[in-house]
């Protein structure tokens, strides 16, 4: 199911969480909406799901106008980020909910033999006669999106489906996740905070700020080439410098950068550590080391330029380095943005 | 015995301890003491006398829709207190605990001047050929009034921290309301709504000052246990007030026993493995 929102709005008594946002997901898409909290990216999904309404705009499922359709007639699947089971039913109960409440009749045979298809599916066979008290987050989890499965939905909508999750349940569940979207082929929207979760699952990321939508594209694009340095700082860690362009070029303290086309005046510099090197001789931006954090895959360096400013970088694990050297950072690749 | 981070457990168990042997065991073994001193043959007598059957049958059967209506209203009244924000709310739930606070005497007395024929409720009510004041009705308004906050103070916490959540899901998995409060919202307020329906009914079947106004305490119709106790004990004749007492002790052990079984059964799914 395609899904098309067309210059939405939402305010909550003054807040005005969403902004004129307009957005196409395609049909069978993975898409996350990003974004720091207050970005209004869990109100554009409950406003998809139905459970808030638009002040202005209108969502569209399809060709049909679901703008105003209650969410217990919309036929999305929703997953909470707290799961929400039902603590008093059976993991196998709260999977069979909604096709026992739902208008279409079912046979009670057919209702068991959709759950057991279900917890095969999230791989849960022998869990069904448990409580939800009974099991694991990751486990409670896998049950939230079988409920959300069992009443077949035209779109999958997930509010930070693993928040709540320790990193290791988490790294799984991500790569689980996009195995049964595969399968499926359901059109799903997730919205997370964690930058490396959305870049990892999703087909598209739209990254959101103040309720509107600041830059979308494949992980590819946006990290490649992000464009403003809010996307920039909110993907990655990032060192920032004062910059001045002049004729086409970056200046920052030693160290420059060709930005042809760029309009003259005062820019901020950004660089990954990894677009960081340190070198002994010049030319590059003088400054002294002052802690260095070794890491499973290599050396984290954190070091304070002539100008005051901090710089973080990485080097391989072999290079002998520590606090107190005196050297010049040198730029692999940076972005450059004007102030203002 | 396991070290706590509290210090002092040993003695606050034993002073505790000693507190509930005087205050409740005690005066309950000197009740069941005074009345097993009459033989089985007297206290058979004294406990199944026409007279207490009637006080019995009055007393259980009032209490019992008083509390039967309570559990409706008490739910209501929770419901609206929790989901709604209106002007006045802060006195409508503060007056929730007033029969709490009140003597029970002074509500027997205001109940019993607005239900007698000529007060304002009795009045309009004997209109329309109800009478409520010297009838087994007033005792149940009576019952109704004191045991109301039982109910909603019981049920209204559990209400406020059920998770919006469970509800949006059970709306998006497409559930009706009615459905949604039957089979998502009922069943996890059930433990809640026994706690109360028990201290309810208990205090109902305990309560004495607010009812002997209104009552008009005539014997084999509106004369309820307490008063039957209370009468016996007047005339010296502990022994049959003890009897009799007893029986009221046993039916309120039964019915806590009861309501505790059924509130485990209903709070199964919160044991872990």
């Amino acid at each position: 199911m395609k899904i098309r929102l067309d210059h939405v709005v939402k305010t909550f008594e003054t807040f005005r969480a969403v902004r004129d946002v307009s957005l196409e997901i395609e049909s069978g898409e993975l898409v996350a909406l990003l974004g720091p909290s207050g970005s209004g990216k869990t109100t554009i999904l409950r406003m998809v799901a139905g459970l808030e309404y638009a002040d202005g705009g209108h969502i569209y499922f399809g060709d049909q106008d679901a703008t105003d359709i209650p969410v217990r007639d919309r036929g999305v699947g929703f997953v909470f980020q707290h799961y929400a089971l039902f603590p008093h039913m059976t993991v196998a109960e709260n999977i069979a909910f909604g096709m026992k409440v739902s208008r279409v009749k079912r046979e009670k045979a057919a209702i068991e033999a959709r759950v057991a298809e279900l917890l095969r599916l999230v791989r849960l066979e022998g869990l069904g006669d448990r409580f939800p008290a009974q099991i694991s987050g990751g486990q409670r989890q896998r049950v939230a999106l079988a409920r959300a499965l069992s009443v077949d939905p035209k779109v999958l909508l997930l509010d930070e489906p693993f928040g709540a999750l320790d990193a290791n349940v988490r790294h799984d569940l991500r790569r689980w996740l996009r195995e049964i979207h595969r399968e499926l082929g359901i059109t799903t929207i997730f919205v997370t905070h964690d930058q490396e979760e959305a870049l990892d699952l999703a087909d598209r990321v739209v990254i959101l700020k103040d309720g509107h939508i600041i830059q979308q594209g494949t992980a590819e694009e946006v990290c490649r080439n992000p464009q403003s340095a809010f996307v920039m700082k909110f993907l990655g860690d990032a060192n920032v410098l004062a910059a001045e362009v002049r004729d086409g070029r970056a200046y920052a303290s030693g160290a420059a950068i060709d930005v042809s086309g760029m309009a003259d005046g005062k820019a901020e510099l950004y660089a990954r550590p990894a677009d960081l090197d340190w070198s002994a001789q010049g030319p590059g931006i003088p400054a002294s080391i002052t802690r260095v954090l070794d890491r499973p895959d290599g050396r984290r360096v954190l070091a304070t330029a002539e100008t005051g400013e901090q710089l973080e970088f990485d080097v391989e694990p072999e290079r002998a380095l520590q606090a107190g050297d005196g050297g010049f950072v040198t730029l692999r690749r940076a972005k450059v943005f004007a102030l203002g | 015995m396991r070290r706590n981070v509290l210090p002092g457990l040993r003695l606050s168990l034993g002073v505790t301890l000693l507190y509930v042997g005087l205050i409740v065991v005690l005066p309950l073994v000197a009740l069941v003491f005074k009345a097993a001193s009459l033989g089985p043959e007297d206290y058979w007598r004294i406990v199944s006398s026409t007279r207490a059957l009637a006080s019995y049958r009055v007393t259980v059967l009032s209490a019992l829709g008083a509390t039967i209506f309570n559990l409706f209203f008490g739910l209501a009244l929770a419901w609206v207190l929790t989901r709604y924000r209106f002007p006045g709310w802060r006195i409508v739930d503060a007056m929730v605990d007033l029969p709490f606070a009140l003597p029970t005497a002074v509500a027997g007395i205001s109940l019993t001047a607005l239900f007698a024929a000529n007060g304002w409720f009795g009045s309009i009510l004997a209109d329309l050929g109800v009478k409520v004041a010297y009838t087994p009705l007033g005792i149940m308004i009576a019952m109704c009034f004191t045991s109301l906050p039982f109910i909603v103070r019981t049920v209204q916490p559990v209400l406020e921290d059920l998770d919006p959540a469970l509800e949006e899901a059970a709306q998006s998995l497409g559930g009706s309301d009615w459905t949604i409060f039957r089979k998502v919202i009922l069943p996890l307020l059930t433990p809640a709504l026994l706690a109360g329906v028990s201290l309810s009914f208990a205090r109902s079947l305990g309560e004495f000052g607010a009812i002997i106004f209104i009552a008009g305490n005539q014997p084999m119709s509106t004369e309820i246990t307490a008063l039957l106790v209370f009468i016996r004990l007047e005339e010296y004749d502990y022994q049959a007030a003890a009897a009799i007492a007893s029986v009221l002790l046993l039916t309120a052990f039964v019915m806590l026993a009861l309501t505790n079984w059924m509130q485990s059964r209903a709070l199964r799914y919160t044991v872990r493995n």
